[in-house]
């Protein structure tokens, strides 16, 4: 059933609340956006309302998290990113144990605009050292990526989607932070591929769609999700890169310094000569559906399924 | 107090020392809030040097990073690491780096030195020991200069909000920085009814004044349901005169003949 991994985020905090007693929520005035309201109204003595101040949020996260705590600050992502010096200094170099949680990634948000829209979040959270970035692609895996992070110590960036996503794991996935898993493959298993689409967050189901689009006109294509932007899968995108002809990437973000680039620095490291096509956003954002958004700005099946196919040379 | 008189002499005196052996440092706000820290250390503190870590230990967060000598000179007289090691401040290696951070060195409790930032994680540990119902305290010692920022006045909002009266903010105003005077780069003052305005107990000393020092610091502890600041008025460079409010001397270190100059004033004048 399709849902918001922000709602899927909102729902696992207060079924693990017992599980993780050092837990506390950190809110600036967006609980009901964050889908942090039901924890705050349940348990309200772990929750802190700062307000509009979000650099002083993510600085007194740090503070709880040196103390002992596990602190999930969160914000839309577009919020918490502007808050950068605080990020890297308090968080980041203190190596505190905070869990930053960005929703509204992206176009997919809608009519609200580009100024609610983080779509240079995940590039700058990426240059930070220490930092694990998780990026769940429906409302299964974002509850247990929810579940890795309160257990996991050190800083982590959980990029959460304001629409709904539909499932694109079977019932029986088991997250593992650190590893691309392939979401979709032609049944038989197909022994060459036209391309193996690296998709993360809002872009996951187009990429399914595309491929199946693709099977009957004759291209082989994978489906590859990427849950976790850092650390980033290396040993995957090799193995990924001998049945291959190509790589496509495609993200609800700027092309600069999220998934696309991953995937570069991986694919040109191994030295393996295969191309990377990137899809993302190239200009600010701006208001509409997500639907017309993912359209206009190269994020959507059809542009997908031309990346897999167009000729390169 | 005269034991601690002769103490902060010595201190003076390392901060000097290990700023002319870096070549590079800030010897004017290290000088202006060393008589603070020593009070601290010596009479309010709850510390363990034998056990850095110690859960039930007092924090201090010293959000103006760049006067970390005057830290470091006091954390090696406490006996948290050898005072040798003071000679090594800003080299290659060296658990003292040019600005503090906590898994280098043993007593500091947070990295800091990008300004305006202290307050907000003092008052996360705040709430943390609050909400664990332990009797420790928080200090947060800023400068006068990095009050400027606007994350500052956003923590100032949430401290009395969160009823914090288990944190305490040290303002050590020497009225300098970098680029000139305080009062003339983005004037404060008045500060302390800014404070009071935004819901803290306030009260003001002569920061070079001990026994003022020592008795702000015992006052603030019966305060109860508010955060409270002090604002500790400073001179940038204070004990050495050709330092004292000279704004060249924020970030520059002595040469030889200066390091002696100092040496001599500080521990004979």
């Amino acid at each position: 059933m399709a849902k918001a991994t922000r709602e899927a985020f909102g729902e696992a905090l207060v079924s693990l609340a017992e599980k993780f007693p050092q837990m506390v929520v950190l809110d600036s005035d967006l609980s009901k956006s964050t889908m942090t309201v039901d924890f705050a109204k349940k348990y309200p003595q772990r929750h802190f309302e700062f307000g509009i101040a979000e650099s002083n949020m993510i600085g007194a996260a740090a503070g709880l998290a040196l103390y002992g705590k596990v602190p999930v600050c969160t914000s839309f992502a577009c919020f918490l990113i502007g808050r950068l010096e605080t990020i890297r200094v308090a968080v980041t170099l203190n190596g505190a144990n905070v869990k930053l949680v960005g929703t509204h990634a992206g176009l997919g948000i809608g009519d609200d605009g580009a100024s609610q829209m983080g779509l240079e979040d995940v590039a700058a959270m990426r240059s930070l050292p220490g930092m694990t970035i998780l990026q769940p692609g429906d409302a299964l895996e974002a509850r247990q990526a929810v579940e890795w992070m309160l257990q996991h110590r050190g800083p982590v960036y959980l990029r959460l989607t304001r629409q709904k996503l539909d499932d694109v794991h079977r019932p029986d996935y088991k997250f593992e932070c650190g590893k691309l898993d392939i979401v979709w493959e032609p049944e038989p298993k197909a022994k060459h591929f036209q391309a193996t689409v690296l998709a993360s967050g809002g872009t996951v189901g187009g990429a399914v769609n595309a491929a199946k689009e693709l099977l009957p006109k004759g291209f082989a294509v994978r489906v590859v999700n990427a849950g976790t932007l850092a650390p980033f899968d290396v040993d995957s995108v090799e193995d990924f890169a001998k049945d291959s002809e190509r790589f496509v990437t495609v993200e609800d973000h700027n092309i600069v310094g999220g998934l696309g680039s991953a995937a570069c620095e991986a694919a040109a490291s191994l030295g393996m000569g295969k191309p990377v096509v990137c899809l993302g956003v190239r200009e600010t954002g701006e208001s509409g559906l997500a639907a017309q958004l993912y359209d206009k700005h190269g994020l959507s099946a059809p542009h997908i399924m031309e990346a897999c196919i167009r000729n390169l040379s | 107090m005269e034991d601690l008189s002769s103490q902060t002499k010595e201190l003076r005196a390392d901060i000097i020392r290990m700023i002319t052996a870096a070549g590079s440092g800030h010897p004017g706000g290290s000088l202006s809030v060393i008589d603070l820290l020593a009070v601290l250390y010596a009479k309010h503190l709850r510390h363990d040097p034998k056990k850095p870590d110690w859960p039930g230990r007092d924090r201090l967060v010293l959000s103006k990073g760049h006067a970390c000598p005057a830290l470091y000179a006091v954390l090696a007289h406490r006996g948290f690491f050898p005072q040798e090691e003071l000679m090594t401040l800003r080299k290659l290696g060296s658990r003292l780096q040019g600005h503090p951070e906590r898994h280098r060195l043993p007593g500091i409790e947070a990295a800091t030195g990008s300004l305006g930032q202290g307050l907000s994680m003092g008052l996360g540990m705040a709430l943390a020991a609050k909400m664990d119902g332990a009797d420790q305290r928080i200090f947060v010692v800023t400068g006068d200069g990095e009050m400027q920022a606007g994350q500052v006045w956003e923590a100032l909002m949430a401290a009395p909000k969160f009823k914090l009266d288990n944190l305490t903010l040290i303002v050590d105003c020497n009225n300098g920085q970098i680029d000139g005077h305080v009062n003339e780069i983005m004037a404060l003052d008045p500060l302390a009814e800014k404070l009071k305005s935004f819901n803290w107990d306030t009260r003001t000393i002569d920061g070079h004044d001990l026994a003022a020092i020592d008795g702000a610091l015992s006052a603030v502890k019966t305060v109860k349901g508010k955060p409270q600041a002090i604002v500790a008025r400073t001179i940038k460079g204070k004990g050495v005169s050709f330092m004292e409010d000279n704004i060249a001397w924020h970030g520059k270190a002595p040469n030889q003949e200066e390091c002696e100059r100092a040496l001599k004033e500080i521990l004979h004048g």
